[in-house]
């Protein structure tokens, strides 16, 4: 009765960080962060501008590779193979395959909605036309776009709305079959029924990938997530179940946020 | 507390907590007038319970209006989630608080409507009964202003006492009503009184409740004492 209601407890933990720290040359933008992303579970991370939660985000694609003077430290482990994420050995391309970015904007490629889909598989060297096919489908169907789309599949991706192409560039992440979704900021700009068709494809897609999102908004957070991290300059201040954390958190810093007295 | 980037949310806020203890104050001196009412057979006492109950009800309207409002615009969470669900639920023991204030009002009427005045041995009894639940209420809403759990499960301890004294009255009244038959009218209506204080008691413990769920986040409704204590003394 007094606890409220819980997320099923994760059976599997996907992915976690150890003693994580990230460094922008002499900038310590992330300070040993511990946190694990419970298997088929969505955990939000929220916090102020320049909080570190986007450049947590992107350590899990090793997006950071693309600038020299950047460093990471500790370990980002990948299940149920153990791979760290962050070893200089492991290639990236492979990673992004596997933990796959849904930007801040819709940002599809400047070909058609087919090609797009289909982009990672490409550069995988899939070149049969009827695994191709198959994949589209799939990846549309998943990303709920394929019946607004399927007659018109070989159209430019920008004739498409601001909705369907943030779907699109879904449906583009989905079709490398990736573990973890990783998106950041998804529906920032997008209108209100966008982003309500967006959350509810979340909630669809946590039955067979695990999610990680950040977002500006805190109620996005809430109604989406089944955990939330409250991180603040660098900091993982709070790590809980998203109910608690909305209705109870246990550090002061997070309940100042997430009401608004922040300042 | 630290306030709000939006003052206009802190205001709104303000005017909760200010709304609730204007309510509070009505209808704290509804239970004591209506108890006088009771004890000194007057009339005049009964009207004016009778009349201003409607004040009570307007501001349970107006301060849930105000609980829709703060919630469709600016979805509290939190210390503010759990001040709004709770005032919103306070409000509605307040608003049933006055309704039994008015109940005994009416009784006391029905009393004096039948100019007997049958001396009753008890109505020392029940100013006594009437006072305390007063209290209990001042207490309470006290707590809530000041967010103070402590005082809170006082409160809930206090009940108790309350129900004591219901029981004791009622069984005098039972063998009152033994000795002589004539009394019976009036003291049913002593005994539905006092019943109702004894359910002013009850709404009283339920807003201490909201008190502990406010400043401790944890829902101690239906438990036993001795496991809300544990709760109210948890960090």
């Amino acid at each position: 009765m007094n606890t409220p209601k819980l997320p099923p407890t994760p059976t599997k933990i996907k992915a976690e960080t150890k003693n994580f720290n990230f460094y922008y040359g002499d900038f310590h933008a992330l300070k040993n962060i511990n946190i694990q992303l419970g298997e088929n579970q969505v955990t939000a991370l929220i916090g102020p501008s320049g909080c570190g939660k986007s450049t947590l985000l992107r350590s899990f694609n090793r997006m950071h590779d693309l600038y020299a003077g950047n460093r990471y430290e500790g370990e980002l482990i990948l299940h149920p193979d153990d791979t760290n994420l962050v070893d200089p050995r492991v290639d990236p391309i492979e990673v992004r395959m596997r933990l796959s970015m849904v930007f801040q904007k819709p940002n599809p490629f400047p070909k058609s909605i087919y090609e797009n889909v289909i982009y990672g598989q490409r550069v995988r060297g899939v070149t049969k036309r009827s695994v191709l096919d198959d994949k589209v489908e799939e990846a549309l169907t998943n990303a709920a776009l394929w019946d607004e789309v399927k007659h018109r599949l070989h159209d430019m991706a920008f004739a498409l709305s601001g909705g369907q192409q943030q779907r699109l560039c879904i449906a583009r992440a989905l079709a490398t079959d990736p573990e973890v979704l990783l998106f950041d900021e998804p529906t920032s700009a997008l209108d209100p029924i966008a982003t309500a068709s967006i959350e509810e494809l979340i909630d669809e897609l946590k039955k067979k990938v695990t999610i990680l999102i950040v977002t500006h908004n805190m109620q996005q957070a809430a109604r989406v997530s089944d955990y939330t991290a409250y991180m603040y300059l660098g900091e993982m201040i709070e790590f809980g179940v998203t109910d608690e954390i909305f209705i109870k958190p246990k550090d002061k810093r997070t309940e100042d946020y997430i009401t608004g007295r922040f300042g | 507390m630290n306030e709000h980037l939006s003052t206009q949310f802190d205001t709104e806020l303000d005017d909760l907590r200010a709304l609730l203890t204007r309510m509070g104050g009505l209808v704290e001196e509804q239970v004591r007038t209506a108890t006088l009412a009771l004890a000194e057979g007057d009339a005049e006492l009964v009207e004016r319970v009778v009349a201003r109950d409607a004040e009570v009800d307007q501001f349970e309207i107006e301060i849930d209006n105000i609980c829709n409002h703060v919630i469709a615009r600016r979805q509290p969470t939190a210390i503010d989630l759990r001040v709004v669900m709770s005032v919103s639920k306070t409000v509605t023991d307040l608003e049933r608080i006055g309704d039994e204030a008015k109940k005994i009002a009416k009784a006391s009427g029905k009393i004096i409507e039948r100019h007997s005045r049958t001396p009753c041995p008890q109505v020392l009894a029940v100013r006594h009964m009437g006072e305390q639940c007063a209290a209990m209420l001042h207490e309470v809403l006290n707590a809530f202003v000041r967010m103070d759990s402590d005082a809170a499960l006082q409160i809930v301890r206090r009940d108790k006492e309350i129900d004591q004294s219901f029981r004791s009255i009622t069984r005098e009244l039972v063998t009152y009503m033994m000795e002589d038959p004539r009394t019976i009218s009036n003291s049913l209506d002593i005994i539905f009184s006092v019943k109702s204080l004894e359910r002013i008691g009850d709404h009283c413990k339920n807003i201490a409740k909201d008190v502990i769920f406010i400043v401790k986040g944890r829902d101690v409704r239906h438990l036993k004492l001795d496991e809300l204590e544990q709760e109210a003394a948890s960090k």
